[in-house]
């Protein structure tokens, strides 16, 4: 046993699945003692929010500044002009400005700013030019001016009593504050989703109730699957075949499709984490049963185990001591297979709208779905579902990478 | 001819017993929920309904088709025999639309898109999984790898990556749908165009997710099948490489067509889920609307027929099976 434990760990392919599985649990596990904040308080007002760090404005005027020489017109005007205004301004140039276009570099704004400055007028022939599109321009040179002007800042402040406003500071055009110094900010390293919650911290909690639920789904499928495999395989006769052919109706009877009947008769108020994984664990035990029943029936006729009948062993005490440790590894396998179908399975029933309904946990399939449903997608709102395919990509791979590793070694004609 | 006929006719009375369980259990299953049922689907059935007319048709419909004062077998009868007419009832989040037209519309779309991208995955999965056994090399330490960590990935996260890659940041394909916005399902080229325009993203996602998983049961087996003792005798016996290389994949190949059967039923889910994303109008996104509008004939008709559609799938490829392997055909002349 411990020998086999060793072979098992020198597996390359185990360990690397190991590797990641531990790394993911330990995630799970440290990440909410330094973040404690609820992870499905709605924080954000309105959805899709990007990640990066926001900081409070009113404590951004509030805080010290520091005067930086540095060209922030550059980085402004770099930022602020889009690249579809850039090539309007090409466009004009070209057309009415008489600029080769062989000197217009969209790339570089400063340079197509200066020319922009030199050749634009207002008044110019703009011959086949529509009116809104010369109103355009004429808006956009109003707006280069502002980002070109470097006047400083004015703040006013209402007098509570008169009502009359004055100045109350003037924040010059190269102030600046350190973030270290303001107090009130907060990092969404992944963003918001559509409730403005935050998806990392969501995250985490999503992947553990996921695993959870196939754990949960895993445990019940292999349970179920591991009896039924043992009593058909081992006592035979007529219970083996009445237990292969419910098998083998269900192996054939698509199990999403009874997951989706099951999942809707249960009915919204019932459904549940717990439940939706019993419910998966119900629907996917047929492999398992296979895959123990032949095992069983090869191990049946060892002299061991007929030493074990001869000696008037009871049924029990024989399957117990005498073929489940020959098993293990196979059922260690199978719950592995389980564990990572399930998970898949509840990701599914998520996205059509049958998975857990509760609002008190995430999963990665609610998230999912959430971020379909709002079609973030669509919205470029990458963060709200790259990393949850990627989490249950990565679950699934490393699990599947462990089983990999375990079929080596125990069959050892797949070695290398 | 006659082992294969009795294999056949084996094969044909269990896929109907099989079938007829399945119905029953479409019919059971929503009975079994606790509390009385129509009252419990008609409730959520006409949760946010403000037409009269179809309400009181919604509580008609339902206790003509469940018939819960009939005694459960007349209950039965009387399902299987709408069922057999195809007629499966009104919907209720598209009232009045017959369930029957609503499915008659989808399913095309969805074995048009499956059945395909199921086969062509297959067949690539086993081609690489025979390359990384035979050629070894950059096939079985970096591609087969690559491709097992695709498998990882659900067919609906396949599918919104390749969207997002693809349609909305490259805009190489639409983001949606399985034809034009534009246009109106006809027989002209330009609506062919769309749909294999629109076809791409739901077929390769559903592709490339497949190829993993069945590649590397087809390198075991190689790899098995290469180190047996009937390859090692032909090669003693001088018998050309190609020659025994292409025993070897014929041997190779049976457990991996078992295997396809098996496992249809669970690919198809997955690609139903990954249909939603692209919301292309097939079973997947019936399913989707049925659920979302609590539809439930709606939604009991599309188990039904996917149930038939796996059903059917698995019965052709056993029997594709009887007529390649020829072991089945001796063990039943037995």
């Amino acid at each position: 046993m411990k020998n086999q434990i060793r072979q098992i760990f020198h597996s390359s392919k185990f360990l690397g699945g190991f590797c990641v599985m531990i790394f993911l649990l330990l995630l799970m596990i440290v990440y909410p003692l330094f973040v404690t904040d609820d992870p499905l308080e709605m924080i954000g007002q309105g959805n899709f929010f990007k990640p990066g760090t926001y900081i409070s404005v009113t404590d951004t005027v509030d805080t010290d500044t520091y005067t930086l020489k540095l060209d922030n017109v550059g980085a402004r005007l770099e930022s602020k002009i889009s690249v579809e205004d850039r090539a309007d301004m090409a466009d004009w140039l070209e057309k009415f400005g008489g600029v080769g276009i062989s000197q217009i570099d969209v790339t570089d704004a400063e340079g197509l700013i200066r020319l922009w400055e030199q050749y634009y007028s207002k008044d110019a022939a703009q011959d086949g030019l529509l009116i809104s599109k010369k109103k355009y321009y004429a808006r956009l040179d109003k707006k280069i001016d502002g980002i070109l002007e470097d006047t400083d800042l004015k703040i006013a402040a209402e007098d509570p009593e008169t009502g009359d406003i004055s100045i109350a500071e003037t924040i010059p055009a190269n102030a600046y504050v350190n973030t270290k110094d303001i107090a009130t900010k907060r990092t969404f390293i992944l963003g918001t989703d559509n409730f403005g919650r935050d998806v990392l911290t969501e995250l985490a909690s999503a992947t553990k109730t996921s695993l959870m639920i196939g754990l949960v789904a895993g445990a019940v499928a292999t349970l179920i699957g591991l009896i039924l495999g043992l009593l058909a395989g081992y006592v035979g006769g007529f219970v083996d075949d009445t237990i292969m052919f419910v098998t083998n109706l269900f192996t054939v009877i698509p199990s999403f499709v009874l997951l989706i009947l099951i999942s809707y008769s249960v009915g919204e108020s019932a459904r549940g984490v717990t439940l939706v994984a019993t419910i998966i664990g119900l629907t996917s035990w047929p492999w398992t049963t296979r895959s123990v029943r032949s095992q069983v029936i090869s191990l049946r006729n060892r002299d061991h185990v007929n030493l074990s009948k001869l000696s008037g062993h009871s049924l029990f005490r024989i399957i117990l001591t005498d073929i489940l440790p020959y098993l293990a590894s196979y059922v260690v396998m199978a719950l592995i297979v389980q564990i990572s179908s399930g998970i898949l399975s509840e990701a599914q029933l998520s996205m059509i709208g049958l998975g857990p309904a509760t609002t008190k946990v995430s999963t990665l399939g609610l998230m999912m779905s959430w971020a379909m449903t709002y079609s973030a997608h669509l919205n470029g709102a990458w963060w709200a579902f790259l990393p949850v395919i990627f989490s249950i990509a990565l679950i699934s791979f490393s699990l599947n990478l462990m089983n990999i590793g375990l079929d080596q070694v125990f069959n050892p004609q797949l070695r290398d | 001819m006659k082992g294969l006929k009795k294999y056949y006719t084996n094969k044909l009375v269990w896929y109907f017993i099989t079938f007829i369980v399945a119905v029953v259990l479409n019919f059971v299953l929503p009975r079994l929920m606790p509390g009385d049922p129509v009252s419990g689907i008609a409730a959520r059935a006409i949760q946010g309904m403000t037409d009269s007319t179809a309400i009181q048709k919604v509580y008609e419909d339902y206790i003509e088709k469940f018939g819960v004062n009939e005694p459960i077998m007349t209950q039965f009868v009387t399902f299987v025999k709408n069922a057999v007419r195809g007629d499966f009832g009104v919907s209720f989040s598209q009232y009045p639309r017959p369930v029957s037209d609503i499915i008659k519309s989808s399913v095309l779309w969805t074995i048009a898109l499956q059945l395909p991208a199921i086969i062509v995955g297959w067949f690539l999965g086993n081609l690489l999984g025979a390359a990384a056994a035979y050629i070894k090399g950059v096939f079985d330490k970096a591609i087969l790898p690559f491709f097992l960590f695709v498998s990882n990935i659900p067919a609906f996260g396949m599918a919104t990556i390749l969207l997002s890659i693809f349609a909305i940041n490259l805009g190489w394909f639409p983001k949606g749908g399985g034809y034009g916005f534009d246009l109106i399902p006809n027989q002209s080229w330009a609506f062919f165009k769309s749909i294999i325009w629109h076809y791409q993203l739901p077929f390769w996602s559903v592709v490339l997710i497949t190829i993993g998983g069945q590649a590397v049961g087809m390198r075991s087996m190689s790899i098995y099948e290469l180190n047996a003792d009937y390859v090692k005798y032909s090669r003693f016996l001088g018998i050309k490489d190609r020659k025994i290389v292409g025993y070897v994949f014929r041997n190779a190949m049976l457990p991996q067509i078992t295997g396809l059967a098996m496992s249809i039923g669970t690919m198809i889910g997955g690609a139903l889920v990954a249909e939603i994303v692209f919301s292309y109008p097939g079973l997947g996104s019936t399913i989707l609307s049925a659920v979302s509008g609590r539809d439930y004939p709606l939604l009991s008709a599309c188990t039904l027929i996917i149930t038939i559609m796996v059903l059917l799938a698995n019965l052709f490829v056993e029997l594709i099976y009887g007529v390649i392997d020829p072991r089945i055909k001796a063990a039943q002349q037995d």
